[in-house]
């Protein structure tokens, strides 16, 4: 008997496993699988030898007391806190050094940024050399610099830099007085949020005119007005309920007022020199991929050159700029972690530091720092990413 | 093909990893095998653990590894040293970086208990003290409220500080370092008042000053602070080596075995120094080493009270007195049990 010719019509359906949509499939799904099966094998390999050692393990310590002193807080703390506190006091110390860093080092960037391309020899040359130096000395040393050559060459408490008895500078600090809020001082405080946004109806009003009529208003000078003038006079209306809290020396060292220790303006200053050197790069970088051409056209169309820079070149340069920017600004607060070599209270001396020996918990403390820094680099990255998206080119 | 190559990678690490299981080995044949003693010491303090200028280890804490050594292989060269921080120190023995950890380590009951450690003995009695610079006129630690005081970050001085200040209600600014140099530093920079630290570590340290004469330790002690060996749990073997190890030498001292006539003794009538130097009674092998083990340690290292006056008493720099440290028949409470 003859066999069925096959139908030729139909091609003959392919074999499953020269598919590549299917090949692809199975092999994302095995790799996906073996991703999985390792961390787990990680994580349960990490936790029966914890067990056969006998080291404990678990987040109960966060509940236990602390039981000992922390130089600089945002929050009320002391040695009876528990250390889920040390732990937050920690973290808002990291923040706080991060947020000063990134605001100084955009600052000094982008104007050593902008000298750098200055026609003036000497300010060029300047800038070069001061991003030279700084971008090439290792982070480290200039911390220790800013500490150990600068700040301890300041006098003691009792011989301090005294600017007119109420601001005092040594080797401790710079201590300033407090200020001491009275009862009414919320009037003032109402004023202020009434002047703010006052302002900003002030502004949208402005633009709005400024693009219907072409009528310049004077919305710097006038903001300033409301923003100062509103609240002062609610201020004096209320009898004045502010008073300050003044430093005195006092046995060893001063009491009262705030202090600025010297751990944190090191490491400021260290993080921000040594960033803004970056920054300062990009900054060039992304004015100069601004074609000339377009400064010439505005030049011809009679734009004053600090309008050029300030309406053409830097928002397009900005679109160069912003996402290297990003990654200096999640470098410094990456960086800012080198703050124990100088006794700076961050997370890391504290939480990852002094709690970690304390309690012996390694994992789960290196766990929770690491994420920490997991978190706030991501929350950097969202806001810059949606900084970036807002200054892209508009194409209408 | 990518997606490919990037599965069978990770099948591989996987397997290397699989294979690399930890399990906690018994220490005391891994040591044997690799043929020398891992040993976590500080990164520098005088009289404990600190290295010279040709990179030879010396100090109260590095004898207790030679004396080890010496016990288990007859030579007590055979150790190799690990410099620890005070953060650093617990995490690398629990991870068997280090067979040992003889570092100025207080023994407290939170980390005898939940560390996974145990500590095998006391070779330093210590207390934690403070220093302050002479022209300050300070007398007494009732004086010090108010002052900033230096301290080095991860120990029980920490936590002493702060209970003493808060028992005397007085107030205090704590400025914390990463390691023992740069406390010393901030202290002679006047960031700070006041150094605390165990009051073995302020003798060294006060040495390391560029003018020791103008710091002086006040005379509070506000802690005890019994310092020793620590090892893993897990391994009784290795355990009871170097605890025998450190109660051999102070046995030495209360026979009278000395380096010196270590040879003489051994040939003494006496069964106490007997069983020491393994000639008659009692055998090496319930510690699994060979009979010698204690007459290695006292000739190459010494007893307790020469290994005490070479590395922190009178034959070194520091000068500090027995003390504490003295044996119980001589005022001190060096003791340990008997050989037998």
């Amino acid at each position: 008997m003859a066999e069925p010719a096959p139908d030729l019509t139909r091609p003959a359906r392919p074999s499953r496993l020269t598919d590549p949509k299917f090949r692809a499939l199975v092999f994302q799904i095995l790799a996906t699988l073996t991703v999985v099966a390792f961390l787990v094998y990680i994580v349960h390999n990490t936790l029966t030898n914890m067990e056969q050692r006998g080291i404990s393990t678990g987040f109960g310590f966060l509940d236990r007391t602390a039981g000992f002193a922390i130089l600089q807080s945002l929050i009320p703390y002391s040695e009876t806190s528990t250390y889920g506190r040390t732990f937050v006091v920690g973290l808002l110390n990291t923040i706080l050094v991060s947020a000063l860093g990134v605001v100084c080092a955009t600052l000094i960037g982008f104007v050593v940024g902008v000298l750098r391309l200055s026609s003036n020899w000497l300010i060029k040359k300047l800038a070069t050399a001061y991003i030279e130096t700084f971008r090439n000395i290792p982070l480290l040393l200039q911390i220790f610099f800013w500490y150990f050559a600068i700040g301890f060459n300041l006098p003691g408490p009792r011989q301090s830099i005294a600017i007119g008895e109420t601001v005092f500078l040594n080797n401790r600090g710079l201590y300033v007085p407090a200020p001491v809020f009275g009862e009414g001082f919320g009037w003032t405080l109402a004023a202020i949020a009434v002047a703010i946004v006052a302002v900003i109806v002030l502004a949208h009003w402005a633009r709005r005119r400024f693009e219907l009529t072409g009528q310049s208003f004077h919305t710097v000078y006038v903001s300033l007005a409301i923003l100062l003038g509103l609240p002062l006079l609610v201020f004096v209306a209320t009898g004045a309920p502010l008073s300050w809290d003044m430093p005195a020396l006092q046995g060893f060292n001063f009491r009262g007022g705030l202090t600025v220790i010297p751990e944190l303006f090191a490491l400021t200053l260290a993080l921000s020199i040594y960033t803004a050197a970056f920054i300062a790069e990009t900054v060039r970088s992304g004015i100069q991929s601004v074609s000339h051409g377009q400064t010439e056209a505005a030049s011809a169309l009679g734009l004053r050159p600090s309008w050029t820079l300030r309406l053409v070149i830097i928002p397009q340069a900005m679109r160069v700029i912003i996402p290297p920017l990003t990654s200096q600004y999640l470098n410094l607060t990456k960086n800012s972690s080198l703050a124990p070599a100088i006794g700076y209270p961050d997370l890391v001396a504290v939480f990852a530091g002094t709690t970690l020996n304390q309690t012996g918990q390694a994992v789960e403390i290196i766990a929770i720092t690491m994420a920490v820094y997991l978190t706030l680099s991501l929350v950097i990255s969202l806001f810059m990413n949606w900084y970036n998206k807002r200054m892209a080119l508009k194409e209408r | 093909m990518k997606l490919k190559r990037i599965s069978l990678l990770a099948v591989a690490v996987a397997g290397v990893v699989a294979t690399g299981t930890a399990t906690a080995g018994a220490t005391f044949d891994a040591v044997k095998k690799k043929g020398f003693v891992q040993c976590g010491v500080s990164t520098g303090l005088p009289g404990f653990s600190v290295s010279d200028d040709k990179g030879n280890w010396k100090g109260i804490d590095v004898d207790a590894c030679r004396a080890v050594a010496a016990a288990l292989f007859g030579d007590a060269s055979k150790v190799k040293y690990t410099p620890l921080n005070a953060k650093e120190r617990f995490t690398a023995l629990q991870s068997g970086e280090i067979d040992m950890l003889p570092r100025n380590t207080t023994w407290t009951y939170t980390r005898d208990t939940s560390l996974g450690l145990n500590f095998a003995g006391v070779n330093y009695y210590d207390g934690q003290g403070f220093l302050i610079s002479k022209k300050l006129g300070v007398k007494s630690a009732k004086e010090l409220s108010g002052a900033a005081i230096c301290i080095q970050a991860g120990t029980t001085t920490e936590l002493n500080l702060a209970d003493y200040f808060r028992a005397n209600k007085m107030e205090y600014t704590a400025i914390t370092y990463d390691s023992s140099d740069e406390t010393i530093k901030g202290f002679e920079a006047g960031r700070c008042d006041v150094l605390t630290s165990d009051q073995s570590q302020l003798y060294a340290l006060r040495i390391k000053l560029q003018k020791p004469d103008d710091a002086v330790v006040l005379p509070e002690v506000i802690s005890k602070e019994p310092l020793g060996p620590v090892v893993r749990q897990g391994d009784d073997e290795w355990f009871n080596l170097v605890r025998w190890s450190l109660f051999a030498q102070i046995n030495a001292e209360e026979l009278g075995v000395t380096s010196a006539n270590v040879d003489e003794k051994a040939k003494s009538t006496d069964p106490n120094v007997q069983r020491l130097l393994g000639g008659e009674g009692v055998k090496g092998e319930f510690l699994g080493v060979g009979d010698k083990w204690a007459y290695n340690i006292i000739k190459q290292v010494g007893n307790y009270g020469e290994m005490f006056e070479r590395n922190v008493g009178q034959g070194s720099p520091l000068k500090i007195e027995r003390g504490l440290n003295a044996l119980w028949n001589k005022g001190g409470i060096q003791y340990a049990p008997p050989i037998r």
